[in-house]
């Protein structure tokens, strides 16, 4: 079939409905990435298995990621006329009993996170059966807005009739039978939509700058080669949701002329780049990509690109060159692409997280979606919230939310209950910032101003037991390892960073060391080339301004307070708290713990290399970990 | 014309000139290592880093900057300044041994690095990875014989896999080009050996003046200009005297 009009779009979009909210019993596993990393293929597989076992009428569906990681894997039940249930942390073992259960029509409660509201607002004061909270109840997502990941984990993101079901494609028809591309950029404007990748350009004007830059033909590029360490979101809304950036792609490039767009994944996301193949090839055969789409007279195709593992091509004029097969490398701006991009041709490169946004605004209007968050700082955000925080996932918060709400409200605050230290936003390039600072609204100027950057998403929690010097050293080992090395200060400086920081982690660092570290940090930002170099030092600049006394313990003192750099402590056994249980003794790698059994060990310094097993087995706390 | 200065001095060049350009057609020195006026602008060695104070503030790399009007270009502001001393300080922590690097370093009152000496297997090092070897192979003589391998200090210049480049002509631009004399040719009888790039290519001798030269030109520049391709087996000197010739020829023979 092709899709030549709205009508035959509401005949898919009963096709979804029909699949979406079926008449017979549905289970749903949430088989993103993050959930097959802690088996959500073995709970499907035991799932279809039992089922077919028991004769049981079942629609078993694999969808994307609902955000809560940490409790994955996640499996929905929605059983007609009954409340949808959310069942965390599955096993093999629990889907058997869950299917038990269901074959005698039982919903159990046991395992269960919470009920899945169906209608948008639920009457008020009606309490859900079984003393379940609501999804949104749960403290995690009670403060969450979901624009960008309205459809993650809700529909099967194979399914394009799904999709649509849920509002998709209504925007890019809205877009091309109504509305001029001038009238589209001017809602994009207006909603105050800014890039979502990190530097936060306002999206209109980028559009706007291409619209009107001479030269054809255009092209548009989805960015999605996402690498910062421990983010997820752009793979999470490929894997989850891949008509959203096919959509929100086709309606930049009606706005901006362009008949080809590109999105470039990057290769170490497989499922990512399974998931959107499928989805363009479904967008193709369907006739809503291809030629005259909707008999708009628009023509759009879209071409994927898997990136090829370095980091710097997330950087827009090193990505086109990784397109256009050269190294991936940047190039100096301007000219910005959006004059001169790839092939020399006016381009514009949008973010995942934007694109995906675009057919809300268009579909809701840009009114609606500048009174989300704050003024020049509209709409949601979403980060992945890891680290050392009690509850972690991909959230969505509307923006100027500030620090304390996200970490403590969303995330639960500390792991363990210990206290949050600090939390680093944006990335590799990000910056730390003090617990102190944690009322600061979320936004891209605040951010920027106390030494961090929004940047793609990433926010990691830190606690007492994070050494900040070693957190320093860590991020610039990445961006040293990912800097394409062609402007002198991002090749040199980082490297010589990393020189400076691993003197100090092993107690060789000196008080000049500091200022000589500082001097460099601050040359790198101001004089490199491209967006890596010009944030890579914001974790040294940042942790040398907030967390300076841990600076000066390791280079003064030779002391580590955090207690982490293996050159400044050592693990000793307080004999009072050991119970002999030899445990420590059998685990240590290295050999260095002695002792008679039911009798208090000892550890030899030298042969302990301070790797803290020992610390971490040790069943009654007796090592001790000396500063 | 765009008006711009440069330290407060008014100057005025054509538009897409570069701050680099105008900064020097206004006499005011800046030192440069990747810049060459005959391949686009490269902004990676960083030591032309100007501040710019209108119509923003930022420090900028003057060589890929097009001026703006009204432009106020400052060479010597502490930023730039410190940018280009910090610049020279590590290529000279790089390249210790560097005699172009040391001279310009000094012009600059840096005489000795902060920043430590290379490791012993790159106690010898000259090049800068400034580039111009392997943009001038590939923008002017079009053979892109080398290119950069690996990233960030892992960083370098060489052929494919090492051996010797099919694609070398042999002409010796990136010699010619290297700034700080990085790159080892030898001409040896009727060989020239390209050192730094395992590559050997075999000397033409000129049929016209019997002078050894380098060598096989492209193929494709003898399709490209079909009528001079008999020429192609001449000595550069050779085939520059010949073509002159045959224009005079043209031009007094053919009617205006």
């Amino acid at each position: 079939m092709k899709v030549c009009s709205r009508s035959d779009l509401e005949t898919l979009r009963a096709k979804g409905l029909s699949t979406l909210y079926p008449s017979r019993l549905k289970v749903s596993v949430g088989m993103a990435t993050c959930g097959l990393a802690t088996g959500a293929a073995a709970v499907y597989d035991t799932l279809r298995d039992e089922a077919l076992q028991r004769e049981l009428d079942l629609m078993l569906v694999a969808t994307g990621c609902l955000g809560y990681c940490q409790q994955e894997p996640l499996v929905e039940v929605r059983m007609p006329g009954r409340d949808r249930v959310l069942y965390a942390r599955m096993t093999a073992d629990r889907a058997r009993e869950l299917i038990a259960a269901l074959a005698e029509g039982n919903l159990p409660t046991e395992g269960a996170l919470a009920i899945i509201p169906e209608e948008k607002e639920p009457p008020a004061g009606s309490k859900p059966a079984g003393g379940l909270p609501r999804l949104n109840e749960l403290p995690f997502y009670a403060r969450q807005r979901k624009i960008i990941l309205r459809n993650c984990g809700l529909i099967d993101p194979t399914s394009i009739e799904e999709y649509i079901a849920q509002g998709g494609y209504e925007a890019m028809a809205h877009a091309l039978l109504d509305l001029t591309p001038e009238q589209v950029i001017d809602e994009v404007l207006r909603a105050g939509l800014r890039g979502r990748g990190g530097a936060g350009f306002p999206t209109g004007r980028k559009w706007q700058v291409c619209h009107d830059a001479p030269g054809q033909p255009k092209y548009v590029i989805c960015n999605g080669d996402e690498g910062d360490p421990g983010a997820y979101m752009d793979r999470t809304v490929l894997e989850s949701d891949p008509h959203s950036v096919i959509e929100g792609l086709t309606i930049a490039g009606y706005a901006i002329g362009a008949h080809e767009g590109y999105i470039y994944v990057r290769d170490e996301y497989p499922l990512a780049v399974e998931r959107v193949t499928q989805a363009v090839a479904r967008a193709q055969e369907l006739g809503l990509l291809g030629e005259n789409i909707l008999e708009s007279g628009f023509d759009f195709n879209i071409t994927i690109v898997r990136g090829a593992g370095a980091f710097v091509c997330g950087e827009e004029t090193a990505l086109i060159s990784s397109i256009e097969g050269g190294l991936g490398e940047p190039r100096p701006k301007p000219p910005f692409p959006a004059i001169s991009g790839l092939w020399g041709k006016p381009t514009v490169i949008n973010n995942v997280k934007t694109l995906a946004t675009v057919p809300v605004i268009i579909n809701r209007g840009a009114g609606w979606y500048a009174a989300i968050g704050t003024e020049n700082n509209a709409g949601t955000v979403v980060f992945s919230l890891v680290g050392r925080v009690a509850n972690t996932g991909l959230v969505e918060v509307p923006l100027g939310l500030t620090l304390r709400e996200m970490i403590e409200g969303i995330g639960g605050g500390g792991l363990n209950g210990k206290a949050v230290k600090a939390v680093q936003t944006g990335g590799p390039s990000g910056g730390c910032l003090p617990a102190r600072l944690f009322d600061l609204p979320i936004s891209y100027e605040t951010l920027t101003q106390a030494g961090s950057i929004m940047g793609s998403g990433g926010m990691v929690v830190m606690d007492e037991n994070t050494c900040m010097v070693d957190v320093a050293r860590y991020f610039i080992g990445f961006t040293m390892a990912e800097s394409c090395g062609k402007c002198t200060p991002c090749r040199e400086g980082t490297h010589y960073m990393y020189e400076i920081l691993t003197r100090i982690v092993e107690g060789k660092g000196t008080p000049e060391d500091l200022d000589l570290l500082e001097e460099v940090a601050r040359w790198v930002k101001m004089a490199s080339l491209c967006g890596l170099g010009q944030t890579a030092p914001n974790p040294v600049l940042s942790t040398l301004r907030y967390f300076h006394d841990e600076y000066e313990a390791h280079v003064e003192e030779k002391r580590c307070p955090a207690g982490v750099c293996r050159a400044l402590i050592r693990l000793a056994i307080v004999p009072d708290l050991c119970n002999g249980c030899g445990l420590c003794r059998r685990e240590c790698p290295a050999g260095a713990i002695s002792g008679e059994k039911k009798k208090p060990h000892t550890i030899n310094p030298e042969l302990c290399t301070r790797c803290r097993i020992c610390y971490d087995v040790c069943p009654v706390g007796a090592i001790e970990i000396v500063r | 014309m765009i008006n711009l200065t440069v330290n407060e001095q008014p100057v005025t060049v054509p538009e897409g000139t570069t701050i680099l350009q105008a900064v020097r057609a206004a006499g005011v020195e800046l030192p440069t290592l990747c810049f060459h006026e005959g391949l686009a602008p490269y902004g990676a060695c960083r030591l032309c880093m100007v501040s710019i104070a209108a119509p923003r503030h930022a420090l900028v790399a003057s060589c890929a900057y097009p001026v703006e009007e009204g432009l106020a270009v400052e060479t010597n502001s502490p930023e730039a300044v410190s940018a280009r001393r910090l610049a020279l300080e590590f290529l000279l922590s790089r390249c210790p041994q560097s005699e172009v690097i040391q001279e310009m370093a000094a012009q600059e009152g840096v005489t000795a690095s902060r920043f430590g000496t290379p490791p012993p297997e790159r106690a010898e090092e000259l090049c800068v990875l400034c580039g111009l070897c392997v943009r001038v192979c590939r923008e002017a003589i079009g053979a892109a014989a080398i290119g950069f391998i690996g990233r960030g200090m892992e960083r370098r210049v060489g052929t494919p896999f090492d051996i010797q480049a099919a694609t070398c002509i042999g002409c010796g631009a990136c010699a010619e080009i290297c700034p700080t004399k990085a790159i080892k040719i030898e001409d040896r009888g009727n060989k020239r050996i390209l050192h730094t790039w395992h590559t050997t290519v075999e000397l033409h001798k000129c049929p016209q003046c019997g002078k050894l030269f380098a060598p096989e030109p492209m193929a494709f520049l003898g399709e490209m200009f079909p009528e001079i391709e008999e020429q192609w087996a001449l000595c550069p000197e050779c085939r520059r005297a010949r073509t002159a010739q045959q224009w005079v020829e043209q031009r007094f023979t053919s009617p205006a």
